[in-house]
């Protein structure tokens, strides 16, 4: 989210989760939020059903349409299109924030020149969204000052992801959508603790609470606190450490639950880093895809097996509670990691997960006055920082650090287009029931035996065209592989898309998917890749199978 | 403000309250069945009827708002025996196992007929049976125990926005399903099993794991997405037996299906229990705690004396805790000394 904290000064949501509720727009746009944040959407209905109209713009019709004002049904990978063209039309309305603009951005007018070219009739040609549904969204939004922006992978996960970002928080600031109680931008955070993960600083960039590890004052507070020198340069990202592993640069990987396996794109390249390594370890719940490839493997306690806390996607750190105990010799991992530290010959002893929140927020100010003994019942938002501050919903109650720069954004169609061979344009994401890599999902019976067969979502009349009636099984082959997978005909995805969810081992989407990556960011291309779809037969003419 | 009396006690409530919220209120308790104050006001059982002076008959107070000056009593002899028969009705057509049933101890149905004595024998006559089980995985759907209170039927609506279920038919016939009587196949969020005041709706992966007797109620956050809903484990024994949620956590009691029923990878048989290390015939061979990280550690060592600390790397996990997280990354900072440390924020 490297995007938005550059622009307002924090990548995380602005709103809090209970601000929905107030919101006059809701414009969600490359999240699926009712499958991926299921509760979100459901305060998203009750905003609706106090009079909140909603945008949803998706290559698919997803869900939350179903509530929507607007739905605008974009070719994948156009959405910086799309948001130009909205702005346009908000400019060219004179629906813009006068007043927020003059006082708080810089840049305005070369950026507004930027939009020139992008008049609905263009903007409808990239997007392939008719230009009444445009203008009709921007004006939504362009009146509003209590429209909230939702966004998630859908966003990010293009080569121009963070630039996917900066259009979004062009919006915002446009109509100074921001910084006020129900109005905001909000990226939804895919998993529990994405958001702690980053602030407790698993980055190769910054210490936690996001202070630069290049700084030498803040190295030296950093020194100090932990009683080492510290490296000053900043390390590698994990997509960079696969292919460090495999230039033969990094020897040694330690991974704590994590599945890049599954989860990382390009499967091959991944699991080719990973067998070059002289040594893995990795310490998880289960025997992952990414464990097989182990020297060493700790088995380690589940989330309600341990004491902690979780900062969900709204900042709010909660607390997580041992509700049973781990099976066998598995422990939890705090322990695990306080062990391997001494073996190394640096000590670190803590006596309960507490002190170590507690050290956390001497050296992060945002969570100094977060408490165990505060967040008993009810977890608090940071920044929260002092004992006696009820914490913080939404962001920038006092305005900005710095001016926000209005970023001209050109529109590059995704990197890698579609052509004779590989004439679909495959997104991926996730369903309602199976969670990222499956690994613990799917090893819940009910789900699945509800939900426990990989497909690929594809128009019924792409269908026809291939070959193949519903329910078939085909093979999907991209630039990278091929999956086997079953064919499931579906209107709500246009013809030309087509649809595979992540969870998946037997056919993983990320076999086919591209690992470009966003040069600011590092987030490889998820979302759009080409793929073409054969039907089994014929795949079996073209290239026999050994025997 | 609205003033008005209940049981002769002087109350004042916002304008647009209902009898039963101004009752509720101020600490009055009226018996409910259908009523949810959650969803909106449904009047379908008249459990909550109240007499208010110069009205000819008793009014259901859950769905009737208050005005200026009313006098309402919630509890006279005739009231109480209007509520008697009410529950006599509903329980001439019910199962009456409360023995085997998943909700006791927590059925409201169970809880008001033994406040008011009703053992449903008064009236005994032609019962609804119904034979076809749901095939759904999730949800039990036992519609001889329904009392067509219609709380599932607004939460699915209202909170959910699925209407996946309805009533159907009338009369005694009426009956609460998906259409064409189908299977469930919807969400799965279990809001509905939530509401359910009865055992009608339970949880299949529930079914005779433990009630309420020696089960311990743990609340903790989700370990699936970044909503990060407040739930509640039911732990008997060392196991999860079920999974709920309070109205007055930040996620207002409703969950996902994952959030609900996601929560049996904890006990199943494949999670590790021993460290393993990779022999030279590439078979993993259980070991102990000390030989694992000594055998790590000394690893990591070895690398770091050969080619510096930055040929080692760190993943981290989004579902680790903000402690681990934290610990994870000065491990490698400052024990191992490099900053390639990274977690899957962006993937
Ligand atoms: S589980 Fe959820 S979606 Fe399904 S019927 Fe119940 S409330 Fe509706
Ligand atoms: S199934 Fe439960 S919630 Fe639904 S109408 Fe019957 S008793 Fe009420
Ligand atoms: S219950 Fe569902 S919506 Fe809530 S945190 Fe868990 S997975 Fe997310
Ligand atoms: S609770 Fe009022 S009618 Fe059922």
């Amino acid at each position: 989210m490297a995007g938005l904290a550059a622009i307002f000064g924090s990548g995380a949501m602005t709103n809090s989760i209970r601000e929905i509720e107030g919101m006059e727009i809701i414009f969600i746009i490359g999240s699926n939020t009712k499958e991926t944040h299921p509760v979100i959407a459901n305060c998203m209905i009750k905003a609706y059903r106090k009079g909140a109209k909603i945008i949803v713009a998706d290559p698919r019709r997803v869900p939350m349409v179903k509530f929507a004002e607007v739905f605008l049904k974009l070719r994948p990978g156009t959405d910086i299109a799309l948001l130009n063209g909205m702005a346009h039309v908000i400019v060219k309305e004179g629906l813009q924030n006068d007043e927020f603009i003059r006082e708080k951005t810089e840049g305005f007018d070369a950026w507004k020149s930027s939009l020139e070219e992008f008049t609905p009739a263009k903007t409808e040609q990239i997007t392939g969204i008719p230009k009444a549904d445009i203008i009709k969204a921007a004006k939504m939004y362009g009146r509003s000052r209590k429209a909230g922006v939702f966004y998630t992978m859908g966003i990010t996960q293009h080569t121009c992801g963070t630039d996917n970002v900066r259009t979004i928080a062009n919006l915002a600031t446009l109509t100074g959508n921001i910084g006020r109680e129900f109005t905001g931008v909000n990226p939804l955070r895919g998993q529990n603790n994405v958001q702690g993960a980053s602030d407790a600083a698993c980055l190769p960039n910054v210490f936690p609470g996001y202070q630069k590890v290049d700084l030498p004052e803040v190295r030296r507070k950093f020194e100090q606190a932990w009683g080492v020198p510290l490296p000053p340069k900043r390390g590698l990202y994990a997509t960079e450490m696969m292919t460090a592993a495999v230039d033969g640069s990094l020897k040694a990987l330690y991974i704590m639950g994590e599945n890049p396996v599954i989860t990382d794109p390009n499967q091959h390249h991944t699991i080719k880093a990973l067998e070059n390594l002289e040594f893995l370890v990795v310490q998880d719940i289960f025997m992952t895809e990414t464990a097989c490839h182990a020297h060493v493997v700790l088995p380690a306690a589940c989330s309600f097996e341990k004491e902690g806390t979780f900062s969900n996607t709204e900042r709010r750190v909660q607390r997580v509670r041992r509700a049973v105990s781990p099976p066998g010799d598995a422990r939890d991992d705090l322990s695990i990691i306080m062990d391997l530290s001494r073996a190394m010959g640096y000590p670190m002893d803590y006596r309960s997960p507490e002190q170590v929140l507690e050290e956390f927020g001497r050296l992060w100010p945002a969570l100094a006055g977060i408490t165990y003994d505060r967040i008993k019942s009810r977890g608090i938002a940071w920044p929260c920082p002092s004992k006696e501050h009820p914490g913080t919903e939404f962001l920038y109650k006092d305005g900005f650090a710095k001016k926000i720069p209005f970023m001209p954004i050109a529109f590059n169609p995704p990197a890698e287009g579609v052509c004779e061979n590989y004439p679909f344009v495959l997104t991926t994401g996730r369903n309602l029931f199976q969670y990222h890599s499956g690994s613990m999902s799917r090893r819940v019976e009910a789900i699945e035996k509800h939900a426990g067969e990989a497909y690929i979502e594809l128009n019924p009349a792409d269908g026809e065209k291939i070959g193949i009636a519903n329910g078939d099984m085909v093979r999907v082959r991209s630039r990278r592989g091929d999956v086997t997978i079953r064919a499931r005909f579906t209107r709500r995805i246009s013809a030309g898309t087509v649809f595979i969810p992540m969870h998946y081992r037997e056919a993983a989407a990320n076999v086919l998917t591209n690992d470009a990556l966003d040069p600011d960011v590092m987030i490889p291309e998820f979302k759009v890749c080409a793929v073409d779809i054969l039907p089994m037969e014929k795949m079996a003419a073209e290239k026999p199978r050994p025997a | 403000m609205v003033s008005l009396t209940i049981n002769n006690k002087k109350v004042s409530v916002p304008e647009d309250s209902t009898i039963l919220e101004a009752a509720n209120r101020n600490g009055i308790k009226v018996p409910t069945l259908c009523h949810h104050p959650q969803l909106t006001p449904f009047g379908g059982c008249r459990l909550c009827v109240v007499s208010v002076k110069g009205m000819p008959k008793p009014v259901a107070s859950c769905t009737t708002t208050v005005s200026e000056g009313m006098e309402v009593a919630t509890s006279t002899p005739e009231i109480e025996n209007f509520r008697k028969l009410v529950l006599e009705l509903i329980l001439s057509d019910h199962p009456n196992d409360c023995m085997t049933c998943e909700a006791t101890g927590s059925c409201a149905l169970q809880e008001l007929a033994y406040a008011y004595g009703v053992k449903g024998q008064e009236y005994a006559g032609e019962r609804r049976v119904y034979a076809k089980r749901d095939g759904n995985p999730f949800i039990e759907r036992d519609m001889e125990k329904c009392i067509l209170c219609g709380r599932c039927v607004k939460v699915c609506d209202e909170v959910q926005g699925v209407e996946a279920i309805d009533f159907t038919y009338r009369g005694f016939r009426s009956k609460i399903c998906p259409s064409y009587e189908d299977d469930l196949d919807c969400e799965f969020c279990g809001q509905c099993v939530s509401v359910c005041p009865t055992g009608a709706l339970t949880g299949k992966q529930w079914a005779r794991k433990g009630r309420y007797e020696g089960v311990r109620e743990v609340d903790t956050t989700c370990p699936y997405c970044g909503t990060g809903c407040t739930l509640t484990a039911h732990v008997k024994g060392n196991e999860i037996v079920r999974v709920s949620s309070k109205p007055w956590s930040p996620n207002e009691g409703w969950l996902c299906v994952k959030g609900r029923f996601g929560y049996k990878f904890v006990n199943s048989p494949d999670r590790l229990t021993k460290p393993l290390i990779r022999r030279a015939s590439g078979e993993f061979e259980e070991t102990s705690w000390t030989a694992a990280l000594e055998y790590t550690a000394a690893w990591f060592k070895k690398i770091r004396e050969q080619h510096g600390a930055d040929a080692i790397g760190g993943l981290s996990s989004a579902r680790c805790t903000n402690e681990e997280n934290y610990l994870f990354q000065k491990f490698i900072r400052a024990g191992v000394g490099t900053n390639n440390v990274d977690h899957c924020a962006r993937l």
